[in-house]
């Protein structure tokens, strides 16, 4: 156990970059993913049947597909039509597409719950349609996300990584050279693991400010307890999530 | 190799027969996950409920665990870990483990959504504590729970892929094997992409259905 200590203490600096890389793939992806998200979301709401069908096709098709294959086709088949990508390029993309998809269902289902007088109360202020949505409706339709977005953000994290697989080195990589070097899977493991809880735990707790600063633009804000903003909330799967208000575990996968 | 066109539908009808020996399997691996995960949720869901903090504490803190920590992770380490337990076994008891701790959460909110009235009717009867649950509390739940626990089984048959990590063959490392064999894997895993959405899709809308008729 002391020598598993020590090797782990010897590969500490590799952790720094191992947990850089993925940080890299969970916060571009997520980044991706807020950005197809709310084209996508947006994009599933409008009249227009040329906008709206190919929104749902889109979504429906990368929430359809799992994120395995996606991952793998964009690694082994895009190449054969030309494009070759970076691996974390790779990994990235597939992740915010993957994502990106449930997470437009998110976007979709809390602009729904924005109360329609608030479209009509800026309609009779004269607010043009980008106006509108960006200082009317999506601030108080992003209150309502955040605790969505957060556990998909965690889902994010944990399917990144499959990355390993694609030569990445990332903190699953860190882990199996852990274990490699000290031929202890339980340790090895159990490290890795904890790194990934706290990573999980870092960026719940930075949702969970976020959201409590959403609420507060809003005037809503209540300061929280500190076990609120501390404490792990209570997650249906964040990728069934399809309507804002949904019970838990509601909503169509 | 045909140079005239890069999909060759002839190769895509070889690696069917593969793909949907695969798909059973995958098929194998939700079903039984779902079993435990349905069954070990429900009682974690229960002994969340307890007021003892000594058992309540621990409990929530290793559901936390796995809930937050990678499934592709936990699989190969269980793998590794347990070698004489076959890959297949690891992987329904791993994916129900993990999935076991979602489905705490669905059962959770199904048994707070029963109205406080059935509780105290259950009371005002002179029900016995089990008998309020097996006769009053938990029908009206798992009713509630239904549609969450159709969504989870759709998302797990999506992540049996992760199962190709410990060597099982469901659909998507029968597809990755074909690839590897013929040095082309666009109409294998273009094939396991599409299958996946041909059984998921219709699914998700038979779930959507039940959720409306059960709301």
């Amino acid at each position: 156990m002391s020598d598993d200590i020590q090797d782990l203490v010897e590969r500490l600096p590799l952790l720094g970059d191992a947990v850089l890389v993925t940080l890299l793939m969970t916060v571009g992806g997520a980044l991706l993913a807020v950005v197809i998200a709310v084209l996508l979301g947006f994009g599933s709401r409008t009249q227009t049947l040329w906008v709206r069908g190919p929104s749902r096709v889109v979504v429906e098709f990368f929430r359809g597909t799992s994120l395995v294959v996606q991952l793998f086709w964009l690694f082994y088949v895009l190449p054969v039509f030309g494009f070759k990508m970076e691996a974390l390029a790779v990994a990235i993309v597939a992740l915010g597409l993957n994502y990106g998809a449930y997470a437009s269902e998110v976007v979709r289902g809390s602009i729904a719950s924005v109360p329609q007088g608030q479209w009509e109360a800026a309609t009779a202020l004269n607010m043009t349609w980008f106006h509108k949505v960006r200082r009317v409706i999506f601030p108080q339709a992003w209150a309502l996300m955040i605790p969505m977005l957060a556990n998909l953000l965690i889902q994010l994290l944990k399917g990144s990584a499959l990355a390993y697989y694609i030569t990445l080195q990332d903190v699953n990589f860190w882990t199996v050279e852990l274990r490699r070097a000290t031929a202890d899977t339980f340790f090895s493991y159990t490290a890795g693991l904890i790194v990934y809880f706290i990573i999980a735990y870092l960026l719940t707790w930075g949702m969970n400010i976020l959201e409590e600063r959403a609420k507060r633009r809003l005037g809503r804000g209540t300061r929280p307890t500190l076990r609120e903003t501390f404490g792990l909330k209570p997650a249906s799967n964040p990728r069934l999530a399809n309507t804002a208000g949904a019970p838990a575990g509601g909503g169509g996968a | 190799m045909n140079n005239d066109s890069i999909w060759d539908w002839e190769r895509a009808w070889e690696v069917l027969p593969d793909l949907l020996q695969g798909l059973s399997v995958t098929i194998q691996m939700t079903v039984l996950g779902m079993i435990i995960a349905s069954v070990l949720g429900l009682f974690i869901a229960l002994a969340m409920r307890t007021p003892s903090r000594w058992l309540t504490t621990p409990l929530k803190f290793v559901v936390d665990f796995i809930r937050m920590t990678p499934l592709l992770v936990q699989l190969v380490f269980v793998y590794l870990l347990l070698t004489w337990v076959p890959g297949y076994v690891v992987g329904f008891v791993v994916l129900g483990v993990h999935y076991a701790t979602y489905m705490s959460e669905v059962y959770r909110a199904g048994i707070e959504a029963v109205p406080k009235g059935q509780w105290e009717a259950a009371t005002a009867l002179n029900m016995a504590k089990g008998r309020t649950w097996r006769a009053v509390i938990l029908p009206q739940a798992i009713r509630n729970t239904l549609p969450g626990l159709g969504n989870y089984a759709i998302s797990m048959f999506k992540e049996t892929p992760f199962l190709f990590a410990i060597s099982v063959t469901e659909m998507y490392k029968a597809g990755q094997d074909y690839g590897a064999n013929t040095f082309s894997y666009i109409e294998a895993l273009t094939m396991v992409g599409l299958l996946f959405l041909a059984v998921s899709y219709p699914t998700s809308l038979l779930v959507r259905r039940m959720e409306i008729r059960l709301a």
